[in-house]
């Protein structure tokens, strides 16, 4: 099987969807766009065999030379490896439930074929990004998922807040992507190339460990990432995509497209290494996002908003892993993570649904009964996002990166209490959600239950996030290593600092307390108590509208650069510049008047003229003679 | 003798839909339709004979005598460079006739004669090997394009085209005097008076001498071009020419400019040009950033494109004065996608204005509901415009950017800067007339056939020059590369002397 082939298809149904889109029958749309993806996951999976089964390190394949211009020779080729392979499984699969399930949910509306045209060049867009064999192809990819982003958080465009929402996202990410440009022009400076397997190998023998110049590029780099995983300081944009249709949200801005950083930075790894200083912010990044996202998510009553606050806290774990170079533990919680949080959002979004767009938590409850396969498959999902010991994918994933960020050769103890403290307060926001959503009475009405175009994949997602788990096993539990072993060609792995070795099943022992203790602080303020929550949030009130607000970077971005730069931008609306050239106009022009009025046709002022002329000249001749 | 036919058939065919429109206004259209079509086919002629461009520099030269005495000849020569805006030229001019067709109802002759004749001045600019030729050419752009905005033009046109007129005259002048300078000087060193460009090139002068003859080309293309703080007339000639003056403005006249650049300023005066680089770099960083500006806040939607194209054309000048072969050929990019990207833009501001008679951004929104394919349009060439990879205009400003990198790091971050600017600037155009709620009570109809037969070729070569820029690229390959083969040295010791 061509790996031409995974991201073409999806081209393909997005082209035949924005051509034929509103003349094709509607029962032919979803099969088209649905269909796309599901081809191009049954492609991944014969090209996973092969690689897998003929043990390949990497296939490649270049499609056309892009550019050639003194040098610089970008190609449009693909680069597969057990990275890359990893992502479009993913990407394809996850992809393509939540293709199914948007058959369902969107089926009423008016952009059926909009909808799913977008989303399959989405997918197209974020192969592109991560098969990419050079970094140009790469930053198109990441553009064109940024496209996508955009038209999808504005989907909805009658409504003047989600066009706002869609252009900050498209606007806040494009300032990381500078960043990321300006890394590209470095790179290509330094390598004569941007072809990231050649650069990977060159860099070392270039720069030496710690070298200024592999400081400034990979921070660089990690400025792209950052835009784009939602990571401190370009997080805002992330709460507000929520404008978009919920299974925009699961798979966008919760699967895959925010990963997109991680992705990069691993994918960039050898530079980074180089670094370790950048390493370190990376981690730092990561710490503080986790636990500044968290918090926020703690205080919000949007049921999206709690999960897109969660997804940006999730990715700070991401980042943190990658500080510590624990890197195939990053890209193991990012493939649980995918799996469970696109669980999370579509069955947040069968709620919604069933709720008429009702999206307030405290509007919600009750529903356990009303739904009950939303409530078990949701049930499921937020055990792993609160990773509840030995069952669910995310103990596995995120245990790994806590362990790592301790005991790892670049671990640290303050990355290891950040993570603490971080999994406490997820596993309070993530049951809250739940006892909120599912428990307590009904608040509104369900209107309609989903059928099994939304069950089914919500199922297999659940599944998926269970046992997705168990393909990694920590060496104190059955020391079951699939996925890093995959990952070791690609990804080096990470050795345990002296005198940490005996000691895992204690972290993880700590890491299962801290859970359990988060769900049981939820189960008292929102089930036992709830007036306790209530007291709590009078009692902090500043301090729960500064969570609220996501610690006011909203604000301090608005105050301090929207602002002044709108401000400029209309007090200079009419060009200050062309003042200058009307000034010169009027002074010509009174200049004029002031001669014209010498031209009076008055006999005597003439006279008078000629008269001071003569005086004038007379004088002169005098002073000079 | 081709190269004499794409200037003659344009000046005749002028003449002829002059005179034919008194009996018959649509054969007037169709002879210039033609008249365009038949040059544009022989460009592609010469692009088929020469795919690659590896042997000589020059495709075809032609060169008559005209004033031997006082050294002037009919030269015309064609490179890669010149062959590509001559099919940017003829390509766009078929729309420009094709835009107009409803729009212009009045003296329908004059008006084409004067279109075509622009493209015809236009096409001798691109053209000519004679300094003497040239400025005559320069200025045959000038009048007609002067009718075009001042008799068709919205309701300030007469403002618009004498500030125009005056702009564009009074730098042409400066440039007449260093065209006179440069003669004789070459003629006192040489003996021979002579307007030759072939014979010019090289030739010896002291470096004050060479200073103020390139400052006076400089004028007439920076104002063209324009680079801030030259750039005024520019909003009001776009915003108050016809659809089709607009189109020809932006998406060919202001290309002369960056031609001369090319062609003059830098191969006539290399050392005065290396001298000036870092300031015309800041100046082209300035346009950028400033051009950004001021095109985020305009409401007309006209004057708003206008303004991105002071924008674009920033990159174009700092691009030349990088001084490399990757930036230079970014700028060459840069001049045929931006012809494409904002002359569509113009297009579809002109078939916004006949349908609802404004271009007050304030009063649209919401086209995306009645007028679906016009949005999908609107939309590829607003993401031409912020510079989506995939369409040719990210081609041009990635390689103007990385190769500037090499010249001038810090400049060019500030450049790139511009790019965020530029996604909030045409994301705001998207926004305001495509997006929102449908508000106006007039009917909107979607682009009609004669529209799409523009804008689907429009949307065509943009996207093909994103995914396979490298056959165009192919063809100015030699001409650009020549140029860096001496001029490597003085790049290295002027980013030397940046640091």
């Amino acid at each position: 099987m061509n790996l031409l082939v995974t991201p073409l298809l999806p081209l393909l149904g997005s082209f035949i969807l924005i051509v034929a889109g509103s003349r094709l029958p509607k029962r032919m749309v979803p099969l088209v766009g649905a269909g796309s993806v599901g081809l191009s996951a049954i492609a991944t999976l014969i090209l996973g065999y092969r690689f897998i089964s003929n043990s390949l390190t990497s296939i490649d394949i270049t499609a056309w030379q892009w550019m050639d211009v003194a040098g610089f020779s970008p190609a449009i080729a693909f680069h597969l490896d057990a990275l890359s392979l990893i992502f479009i499984f993913v990407i394809t699969f996850v992809g393509f439930l939540i293709h199914v399930y948007s058959a369902e949910y969107m089926i009423d509306d008016d952009g059926y074929a909009r909808f799913f045209a977008y989303l399959n060049l989405f997918v197209c867009s974020m192969l592109t990004l991560v098969l990419a064999n050079n970094l140009v192809l790469l930053y198109f990819g990441w553009e064109g998922v940024g496209l996508c982003s955009y038209l999808l958080i504005g989907f909805w465009y009658t409504e003047e807040k989600n066009g706002y929402a869609a252009r900050k996202a498209f606007i806040v990410t494009r300032v990381g992507d500078t960043a990321l440009g300006i890394g590209l022009f470095m790179l290509f400076q330094h390598f004569n190339t941007l072809n990231i397997q050649e650069i990977a190998t060159q860099a070392p023998q270039h720069w030496a460990v710690g070298s200024e110049t592999a400081m400034i590029v990979s921070l660089l780099l990690l400025g792209g990432a950052v835009g784009k995983s939602a990571q401190l300081p370009l997080q805002t944009w992330l709460p507000d995509a929520m404008a978009g249709p919920s299974p925009v949200s699961a798979l966008i801005h919760a699967a895959t497209m925010v990963t997109a950083g991680v992705y990069l930075i691993a994918r960039t790894h050898a530079i980074f290494e180089l670094a370790p200083d950048a390493l370190m912010i990376v981690g730092i990044v990561g710490a503080a996002t986790l636990v500044m996202a968290g918090f926020t998510a703690l205080t919000q009553y949007d049921l999206k908003r709690v999960l897109a606050y969660s997804t940006i806290s999730q990715i700070g774990y991401m980042f943190m892993a990658l500080g510590v170079s624990a890197w195939s533990a990053a890209i193991f919680h990012f493939m649980i993570h995918a799996f469970f949080k696109a669980l999370l959002f579509l069955a947040a979004g069968a709620v919604i649904h069933a709720l008429h767009n009702e999206q307030d938590m405290y509007k919600m409850g009750g529903l356990k009964k009303k739904l009950p396969v939303i409530y078990w498959t949701f049930l499921i999902g937020a055990s792993s996002l609160a990773a509840l010991p030995l069952l669910t994918g995310g103990f596995y994933s995120k245990d790994q990166i806590l362990w790592l960020s301790l005991a790892g050769e670049h671990g640290n103890i303050w990355f290891f209490l950040f993570g603490l403290l971080g999994a406490f307060i997820t596993s309070i926001y993530t049951f809250r959600m739940l006892f909120l959503t599912f428990f307590g009475e009904e608040k509104t009405h369900v209107h309609h239950v989903p059928g099994n175009g939304i069950n089914i994949p919500l199922l297999i997602l659940a599944g998926l996030s269970t046992i997705g788990g168990f393909i990694e096993l920590p060496h104190s539990f059955g020391h079951f290593t699939v996925f890093s072993d995959f990952l070791k060609p690609v990804l080096p792995s990470i050795s345990i600092q002296e005198g940490f070795e005996g000691i895992e099943w204690m972290i993880q022992l700590i890491a299962a307390g801290v859970a359990i203790s988060g769900v049981y602080v939820a189960y008292v303020f929102y089930i036992l108590k709830p007036g306790l929550s209530v007291e709590l949030k009078s009692s902090a009130a500043d301090l729960n509208s500064f969570f609220f607000s996501g610690w006011g970077f909203d604000a301090l971005y608005d105050k301090f650069i929207v602002r002044p730069f709108v401000w400029i931008a209309n007090i200079n609306k009419r060009d200050i510049v062309d003042q200058l050239y009307e000034g010169l106009v009027w002074g010509a022009n009174a200049l004029n008047r002031v001669l014209a009025f010498t031209q009076s046709g008055i006999l005597r002022w003439y006279i008078m003229g000629i008269v001071i002329g003569g005086i004038l000249l007379l004088a002169l001749g005098i002073v000079k003679g | 003798m081709i190269l004499v036919a794409f200037v003659t058939i344009l000046m005749v065919g002028g003449i002829f839909a002059w005179i034919i429109a008194n009996w018959n206004k649509d054969l007037a259209r169709w002879i210039s339709v033609a008249a365009l079509s038949i040059d544009f086919i022989l460009g592609i002629s010469i692009w088929w004979q020469n795919p690659t461009i590896e042997s000589s520099t020059w495709l075809l030269q032609f060169t008559a005598k005209w004033v031997p005495s006082l050294g002037i000849s009919f030269s015309l020569a064609i490179d890669g460079l010149s062959l590509l805006m001559l099919l940017l030229t003829f390509f766009l001019g078929i729309f420009g006739v094709l835009i107009s067709w409803n729009e212009i109802q009045d003296r329908v002759g004059f008006f084409h004669f004067n279109l075509l004749w622009v493209l015809a001045g236009i096409t001798g600019v691109f053209l000519t090997m004679d300094l003497f030729l040239f400025y005559f050419f320069w200025e045959v752009m000038l009048i007609p394009m002067y009718f075009l905005i001042g008799i068709w033009g919205h309701e300030n046109r007469r403002y618009a085209a004498y500030k125009f007129f005056i702009f564009t005259q009074a730098s042409g002048l400066l440039m007449l005097l260093a065209i006179l300078g440069l003669y004789f000087v070459h003629g006192r060193a040489t003996g021979t008076f002579t307007f030759n460009y072939f014979d010019l090139l090289n030739t010896q002068m002291s470096a004050g001498v060479e200073r103020w003859l390139m400052l006076g080309f400089l004028a007439a293309f920076v104002v063209k071009l324009p680079v801030v703080p030259f750039h005024t007339w520019l909003p009001d000639a776009h915003s108050q020419a016809s659809t089709a003056g607009s189109l020809i403005l932006a998406g060919l006249l202001l290309k002369t400019g960056a031609y001369g650049l090319i062609r003059f300023v830098l191969p006539l005066f290399p050392s005065a040009s290396a001298e000036i680089a870092p300031w015309a770099m800041l100046f082209g960083v300035i346009g950028i950033l400033y051009g950004a500006s001021l095109a985020f806040s305009q409401t007309d939607l006209k004057r708003l494109v206008a303004y991105t194209s002071v924008s674009h054309m920033g990159f174009v000048i700092f691009g030349v004065f990088a001084f490399n072969e990757i930036a230079m050929q970014g700028v060459v990019m840069q001049m045929i996608t931006h012809g494409i990207s904002t002359g569509a833009l113009f297009v579809l501001a002109g078939s916004i204005y006949e349908r609802i008679h404004t271009r007050d951004i304030t009063s649209m929104g919401g086209f995306w509901t009645k007028a679906p394919f016009m949005s999908v349009v609107g939309l590829i060439f607003v993401l031409a415009s912020l510079g989506l990879p995939g369409l040719g205009n990210f081609v041009a400003e990635f390689l103007t950017l990385i190769g500037s990198w090499q010249a001038n790091p810090v400049l060019t971050i500030f450049a790139t800067l511009g790019v965020v600017a530029a996604t909030a600037y045409s994301l705001r155009i998207m926004q305001k007339v495509f997006l929102g709620n449908f508000t106006t009570d007039k009917t909107i109809p979607d682009l009609s056939f004669r529209e799409k037969i523009i804008m689907i070729p429009l949307v065509i070569s943009i996207i093909w020059l994103g995914l396979f820029p490298q056959p165009v690229m192919n063809v100015v390959k030699k001409v650009i590369s020549i140029q860096f083969v001496t001029e490597k040295v003085s790049t290295t010791e002027n980013s030397n002397g940046d640091k």
